[in-house]
């Protein structure tokens, strides 16, 4: 214990300071500004909490977003976790190739959401122009454009969690059910899913809060179109900082709030399933 | 205690002599003029020109370039920095208020004394701010092999015979419509290229094309002030010609290659495209559009019939019309930068505007129409639609348009009608309540 105590500063100073740098540090001055008025971070007067009441009264874009924002992350969050989750039992399963099928489905993740966005706007895009559609003409093409792709990408990491987590499930509770003669449905809710309990943890956290986070894919499929009515709180955000003059310091406290919602959404969910996990 | 101690500074000088370390290589790389770039089409030729100017004067000048569409964004970060930009650029006079507070008083320089008409800087309360050093124009692009084509038409409706003789919004709308019923034997797909409805690529809808509308607005309202000047002022807006808007558009989206409701897939380039391979006789697009048109692989347009017709929305008088010239591309020099920085800064500008070489370059690599004095008769670039601006500029018989959508609100206002404009053409929305929700977005951005 001794020697690790003394050189406890060396190893967590460099950590420390790259955490504060890149972190502590931009998330105080962020929250400071969210009661500035500013161009740039250096001249910055304090006006209070009218850029918080700014972002409600001005109009119903922040409103609209985040009511789009949540309708998106129940539905991907339940999509990708039930895809994810078949695939996983499936390639847990002594077939032929589930090295090579876990490769495919993790692929995607591999890319980044701008070129992502890109290939599948002209993907749908491709697909509704014979019926005369394009995937700006109606919000629920950019709806469902937006699920698919993050369905798409989010899909192999959270398969690959879960394949963890069900390689690990231990195999003589698996035996004693089917000695006691438990069918497979049986077998799969009682014990499979409160063993993977862990992973169902960490893949709804991760999940819920990619989803709410979403930005480089919603700004290169649809950016808002039509009518902004596709726009998720991160576009928004930035299309409030950087779009309106004068309304640097709105953005930022419509930042705050998003930060506020993010984590007690995430927080709350955690220690909801927590709760389910079996000890092992 | 003591060795916790130790092991903590070590670590501390460690971490912090790295640092430092990082700090003096980039010192000794310090430009004494770092000029942040807007056009990011012109890079190359701004890197070539800073070698130059170092090897004739010694100046190191550094010039980095802000991605498309990012200006802001890059500038914004680029001036927090230890070594801010020393020339930067403002958009005009919305840009100049929300930078302000870096703009230095240049009313004593020369570069201000080249201009060749003074009103186009940027002034406030007696000093000189920013200063424009590219003019530009836009108007209606026509390919006139095909407008020959459909005047030589024996079955045609209208009498014209050139597309001189084509002087208001009627006019064209009596000859497009009938382009349009005569595709097939004028062999093009549409009168119109795509109007371009796709995020981001809607500027020319609601921005060029909303500026006529306005400019008409707000001229009756004030008949001597400043046009853009009073619009700036204005903190309401009535559109009091929302039906002519409406009918240009109307003109750009039914006689086009497109049908309506897959504009919102195009871009520009998409439809500059279309233009250069000769499948549309028109778009409406300005003459930085030159590289686009001939850089397109396969184009079919020659550069002598590439002509500009002014935009008309069918006001009273607007025979006398010409197409709308102005700038949204003003230089600043950084306020907070060392006197020594900013002589130098100026200096180089002063080198790229009046100097032979300098000069060769603005008209023949960045094909700058400028406004400054210092350039003859003779070097004004050879595209032909930068000879058309300067055509119109120099016809005292029309009336050049000025660049009023300077005085627009911001990104979200413009964002506003592209969105309304969008919706319309995909009969989502009656053209009343677009025209309401313009208004009330003007005013929401002005309060």
């Amino acid at each position: 214990m001794k020697p690790l105590k003394r050189y406890f500063p060396i190893f967590v100073l460099p950590t420390l300071i790259a955490f504060s740098v890149a972190f502590l540090i931009p998330f105080i001055m962020g929250l400071y500004l969210s009661f500035t008025e500013f161009t740039t971070v250096e001249n910055a007067t304090f006006v209070g909490f009218k850029n918080y009441i700014t972002a409600f009264t001005e109009n119903d874009d922040f409103l609209n977003a985040l009511w789009f924002t949540v309708k998106f992350a129940v539905t991907s969050v339940i999509t990708i976790n039930l895809f994810a989750f078949i695939l996983a039992l499936m390639l847990t399963r002594k077939i032929w190739g589930t090295n090579l099928f876990r490769t495919v489905f993790f692929m995607p993740n591999l890319i980044g959401g701008i070129v992502l966005g890109y290939i599948w706007q002209l993907i749908i895009n491709g697909v509704l122009l014979p019926y005369g559609y394009a995937i700006t003409s109606d919000e629920g093409f950019g709806f469902w454009g937006l699920v698919v792709l993050m369905n798409w990408q989010m899909i192999g990491y959270t398969m690959i969690i879960y394949i963890a987590g069900l390689t690990s499930v231990p195999t003589d509770i698996l035996e004693a059910a089917k000695v006691d003669g438990a069918g497979a449905l049986t077998t799969l809710f009682k014990i499979t899913i409160p063993s993977v309990m862990p992973s169902i943890t960490i893949c709804l956290f991760l999940t819920i809060t990619n989803s709410f986070k979403m930005f480089d894919q919603n700004l290169a499929l649809t950016a808002g179109a039509p009518g902004g009515r596709t726009k998720m709180l991160a576009l928004d955000i930035y299309e409030t900082f950087y779009g309106k003059v004068g309304f640097e310091g709105v953005g930022q406290a419509k930042a705050v709030i998003f930060f506020i919602i993010v984590a007690s959404i995430a927080l709350t969910q955690l220690v909801l399933t927590r709760r389910k996990e079996v000890e092992q | 205690m003591k060795t916790k101690f130790t092991a903590f500074f070590i670590a501390l000088a460690l971490t912090f002599s790295c640092l430092s370390l990082a700090g003096c290589t980039s010192r000794k790389n310090t430009a004494l003029v770092y000029f942040l770039n807007f056009k990011p089409e012109s890079a190359a030729v701004y890197e070539e020109l800073a070698d130059k100017y170092e090897a004739e004067t010694g100046v190191k000048v550094k010039v980095v370039t802000a991605a498309a569409n990012t200006y802001e964004q890059t500038l914004k970060s680029e001036i927090a920095k230890s070594n801010p930009p020393t020339i930067f650029q403002v958009n005009g006079p919305i840009g100049y208020d929300a930078w302000e507070d870096y703009c230095l008083n240049i009313k004593d320089s020369k570069l201000y004394s080249y201009l060749s008409d003074k009103d186009l800087a940027i002034h406030d309360d007696g000093g000189v701010y920013a200063i424009p050093y590219v003019v530009e124009g836009y108007g209606i692009i026509y390919n006139n092999a095909i407008m020959k084509r459909y005047f030589a038409l024996p079955d045609k409706k209208t009498s014209f015979k050139d597309m001189r003789e084509i002087k208001s919004f009627a006019d064209l709308k009596a000859v497009v419509e009938d382009m349009t019923a005569n595709k097939k034997k004028l062999s093009i797909e549409g009168v119109f290229a795509s109007t371009s409805l796709s995020a981001g690529e809607d500027w020319r809808w609601q921005t060029h094309l909303l500026n006529l509308p306005l400019y008409y607005e707000i001229t009756q309202k004030h008949k001597d002030a400043d046009p853009t000047l009073s619009l700036l002022g204005s903190d309401e807006i009535i559109l009091k010609y929302a039906a002519n808007y409406k009918n240009i558009f109307d003109l750009y989206i039914n006689n086009s290659i497109t049908p309506k409701n897959l504009l919102g897939s195009k871009s520009v380039a998409d439809s500059m495209a279309e233009f250069a391979l000769g499948k549309v006789a028109m778009v409406q697009n300005g003459n930085w559009s030159w590289s686009q048109i001939s850089g397109v692989k396969g184009n079919t347009v020659k550069a002598e019939d590439i002509k500009m017709l002014p935009i008309y929305i069918g006001v009273e008088g607007e025979e006398k019309q010409g197409i709308c010239v102005g700038t949204e591309n003003y230089l600043a020099i950084n306020k907070n930068a060392t006197a020594e920085q900013q002589k130098a800064s100026l200096d180089f500008l002063e080198w790229l505007f009046s100097s032979e070489i300098g000069k060769k370059y603005v008209t023949e690599k960045l094909g700058f129409i400028t406004p400054f004095n210092t350039f003859k008769e003779s070097e004004i670039p050879a595209d032909p639609l930068a000879r058309e601006i300067t055509r119109y500029m120099k016809d005292e018989n029309l009336k050049t348009i000025p660049w009023v959508f300077n005085a627009f609100p911001g990104e979200a206002f413009k964002k506003t009608v592209g969105d309304g404009l969008l919706d319309y053409a995909q009969g989502k929305k009656e053209w009343n309540k677009i025209k309401d929700e313009i208004v009330k977005s003007w005013k929401s951005e002005r309060d």
